[in-house]
């Protein structure tokens, strides 16, 4: 790209109420549309009216991997925001707010503000909200956008609430425009527009569209944040696109009805978070007995119990590791981002179906619900489908086992209906025919070989998986080790890192089980020094790796007070450690959402 | 079939023998569950009914054992979960006849949750409990539906929680099909078996069906005397508080028979916009059109 770097972050504060998304929304359309990068991260609380909401929105000209680290414009909906954010501006940026209700504090050097008379620009409009909106021209003017663009997205916002709307939005964003270009000086660059549209979405949404992609035909879940917005796109969509979508009474429902569905020939899949994982967790281990493909979504919260629901944690580790009673077999992925996310859905469904075992997605807030920018030509709805070994022809046999030990230990299935193969699957343990070993006497010979058949399965299942590579120069001064969805944030940190003359590398893990412990260990054995990252306070993560590898680790950064990483933490982080200051850094969270 | 005789593997049901699954019950001689056993594999004869169109799920307990017995598919899942799993399957493959079958603890107790919902969403299940007032695999402690002043393991001093009464509740869940059985009386059961299968919802037949090892205080002498036929007796099935008076007697009168049927409301279903047209979502063709996924990222730009 010849042009110069746009690299721009906004925030909009206020209670919840005042409705903070539509303006996002809007916003986030008109950078997309001009094929520009977003990440946008919203910090909010558990409650339906007031508290605090703070939606940081970064926009860039090239790739953006984190909601980054500094902010340039600030919209005040409230008091409260004013005086708990101002401080984040610094020179050259500006500060919106509404001067009839709003007393700005002490402003640092350069910084802007931009007080907006509301009541007079409102044109007697008597919406709560109209403020939103104004401010949405005046942004518009600060960054030198055409006003027909922030138009035609208000019109497309509000078509549905009828053209009185549409007209009394656009006359109020004019107002502000016209004020903002009367009054205020616009940021020296000016919004730069990229090659083409990208596509807008969130973490949650792209696995709901793996899914899709996939062949899900039943989804079933209780509603449990941060995970909801998958059932939302779900329902949403679940007409047009033939899935059936059920709202259980608990996640022990869910993911039984989940079982049920996956046996009889369905792809069924569900999500939730942590608490409602736990419900499902005896469950998985029935999926796991009967060799059900299943797959498991958790978007981890901040625990433990009921916790913070609405902030971000890499915290639930070894409940995933450690979901149901006894020792089986299933597969275990923490996708990266929400590309990746919607990636490992169909991945993950190929592989439970080749292998008849439940899969556990290990995803969080910070991805699932933050909204991105993704190139429209990446998502492929049509990913190759792979059901695994079923019997489809109906030819009656008398002498099916449905767990008939075989060479690769993956016995074919029949699904019920089909003529001449009936059988029963259990959760008690069972012999090749389904037939409950108890109902004979517990006979050990019997028990070791199935535990065996289904362990055999899952033996070679890392040949077909490609292991974690090290991105960047093999001999950086540091390798920077994360896993999930730190990612953005270990990636924007090499970079800042690179500027200030320290190489780092990076390892980012996906797969969790099965665990590449070979290639990861060779790749930390040639390492000059070893950092690892994680968004919980005990190194949950540590501790598999080396329960895994017995490989050392230097030095560890967590972060556990609810938000995620931002770039500079790292940066600061790894900074005092090749200093010796310590070998464990605990980022200090500047913003206070 | 490819030039294949396949006339002696096609399952052609000619007695009720035909429905024994690929074992025989473990149960206890003289437990009441084998004749609800027989009454199903009647009821299944006189229907006509092939056992790979039939899936038969079951949770956990000396009842729960009951697919592993019959000739159909079967899961035999988690304690207290029959019926979500249920749920699930019916819903991804309409077309099979889903048979839920347990006891008293695992759907009155620990799957009390999915008892209320399944009725109330009228799945178009036929839930067969054995009720044995007992929890007997367990060896003998209190269930949901076991007498007040019951004395057992876990109850020494007697009982004193009242019982749950699965009758009225499922009227008050909204089930479509209530009734009572009682395991003695096969031909009785037999023929509400039938009318459950047959029935469009969810369907529950509470059985009596007398643990001989572990509850002797409800036992098949204490039943016999008490039982009256509720058809013997004027009901009128589509009245629902009449229905729910009558499950509530507990003395020298205990009705059995159909208590409730509602016919007006749909099954889940065929409530379910997806199953209008197309057959079972599990034989739908999976993936999504040209057309689907083009819509799917307009709406992302």
């Amino acid at each position: 790209m010849n042009q110069e770097r746009f690299d721009f972050s906004l925030a909009i504060g206020g209670a919840a109420g005042q409705g903070i998304a539509t303006p996002g929304n809007i916003l986030a359309r008109i950078f997309s549309r001009r094929g520009l990068w977003l990440n946008a991260y919203n910090a909010y609380q558990s409650i339906v009216r007031g508290g605090h909401i703070f939606l940081t929105m970064r926009v860039c000209n090239e790739r953006v991997y984190t909601h980054g680290d500094s902010l340039d414009l600030l919209v005040c909906l409230n008091q409260d925001t004013m005086d708990r954010h101002l401080e984040l501006i610094s020179s050259g940026g500006c500060v919106i707010f509404d001067s009839d209700k709003i007393t700005p504090g002490k402003e640092a050097t350069g910084v802007q503000l931009c007080p907006i008379p509301i009541k007079d620009l409102s044109n007697k409009s008597k919406s709560k909200v109209i403020q939103n909106t104004i401010a949405l021209g005046v942004i518009n003017y600060l960054l030198g956008i055409e006003f027909n663009i922030l138009e035609n997205a208000l019109t497309q916002q509000f078509s549905r609430k009828g053209n009185d709307i549409v007209e009394v939005n656009i006359s109020a964003a004019l107002a502000g425009f016209n004020f903002a270009k009367e009054n205020f000086k616009s940021y020296q660059q000016t919004l730069p527009a990229g090659e083409k549209p990208l596509a807008l979405w969130t973490g949650n949404e792209a696995m709901a569209m793996g899914g899709a992609a996939a062949g899900v035909k039943f989804y079933s879940a209780y509603p449990m944040s941060p995970s909801t917005g998958v059932l939302h796109w779900m329902a949403k969509n679940a007409r047009e696109l033939d899935i059936m979508v059920r709202q259980a009474e608990d996640e022990i429902a869910v993911a039984n009805m989940v079982i049920g569905a996956a046996h009889v020939g369905s792809r069924a899949m569900c999500a939730t978070s942590g608490g409602g994982f736990a419900l499902m967790t005896e469950a998985i281990g029935a999926a796991a007995m009967m060799e059900i493909p299943t797959v498991f979504i958790n978007v981890q919260r901040a625990g433990p119990s009921t916790g913070v629901p609405t902030k971000t944690e890499q915290g639930d580790l070894w409940q995933v590791l450690g979901a149901s009673q006894g020792d089986f077999e299933r597969l275990i992925i923490a996708p990266t981002d929400a590309l990746d996310s919607f990636r490992t859905i169909p991945e993950l469904f190929n592989l439970c179906d080749q292998y008849q075992c439940p899969g556990i997605v290990i995803s969080d807030l910070l991805i699932a619900e933050g909204t991105f920018t993704t190139n429209p030509e990446e998502i492929n709805l049509q990913p190759e489908i792979n059901r695994g070994e079923i019997i489809t022809n109906g030819k009656p046999n008398n002498e099916y086992l449905r767990y008939k030990i075989t060479e690769s230990g993956i016995s074919p299935r029949a699904l019920p209906g089909l003529e001449g193969h009936v059988h029963v699957v259990a959760t008690d343990e069972h012999d090749q025919d389904g037939v409950l070993i108890s109902d004979e006497y517990t006979n050990p010979h019997k028990r070791r070989r199935m535990v065996e058949k289904r362990a055999k399965k899952l033996s070679n299942i890392k040949d077909e998986i490609a292991p974690p590579i090290l991105e960047g120069s093999v001999d950086a001064e540091v390798t920077l080790i994360g896993w999930g969805s730190t990612n953005g944030a270990i990636k924007e940190a090499i970079e800042q890192l690179s500027q200030k003359g320290i190489s780092a590398n990076h390892l980012q893990i996906r797969w969790i089980v099965p665990f590449h412990a070979t290639e990861i260990t060779e790749i930390i054995e040639k390492a000059n020094r070893t950092i690892l990252i994680e968004n919980n306070y005990s190194g949950q993560f540590h501790r598999y790796l080396r329960s895994e590898t017995s490989v050392k680790i230097d030095g560890h950064i967590r972060k556990y007070d609810g938000e995620p990483f931002m770039p500079h933490h790292i940066v600061d982080s790894v900074v005092e450690q090749l200093a010796d200051k310590t070998t464990l850094s605990v980022p200090f969270q500047e913003i206070m959402v | 079939m490819d030039g294949i005789d396949t006339r002696q593997l096609v399952f052609e049901p000619q007695k009720a023998n035909d429905y024994k699954g690929k074992v025989d019950p473990d149960w206890c001689p003289g437990c009441g569950d084998f004749g609800v056993l027989n009454s199903l594999r009647k009821a299944c004869l006189d229907l006509g009914l092939k056992p790979h169109e039939i899936l038969t799920v079951s949770g956990i307990g000396c009842s729960s054992n009951f697919p592993g017995f019959f000739n159909s598919y079967g899961m035999h899942t988690l304690h207290g979960r029959a019926l979500a799993v249920a749920t699930g399957a019916k819903m991804a493959n309409h077309e099979l006849n889903v048979f839920v079958t347990g006891g008293d603890g695992d759907g009155y107790g620990i799957g009390g949750n999915h008892f209320t919902h399944t009725a109330r969403r009228n799945v178009d299940l036929t839930y067969i409990v054995m009720d044995n007032e007992i929890y007997g695999l367990t060896t003998g402690q209190l269930s949901p539906t076991s007498s007040l002043n019951m004395k057992t393991k876990s109850s020494p001093h007697g009982s004193v929680e009242f019982p749950f009464n699965p009758i009225t509740s499922a009227i008050m869940n909204g089930a479509t099909f209530v009734a009572r059985g009682f395991s003695s009386d096969t031909k009785h059961l037999s023929m509400l078996m039938k009318q459950a299968i047959e029935h469009k919802g969810f369907s529950l037949i509470s059985v009596f069906s007398p643990c001989i090892t572990f509850n002797h205080d409800n036992d098949v002498a204490f039943f016999k005397p008490r039982i009256k036929k509720l058809e013997d007796h004027n009901h009128d099935t589509s009245d629902w508080k009449s229905a729910c008076e009558k499950a509530m007697l507990w003395g020298d009168t205990i009705y059995s028979g159909l208590f409730l049927q509602v016919k007006d409301r749909p099954a889940l279903h065929e409530a379910e916009p997806i199953l209008k047209k197309g057959g079972a979502i599990s034989s739908r063709p999976l993936g999504l059109t040209d057309g689907q996924s083009k819509t799917i990222i307009d709406r992302m730009m």
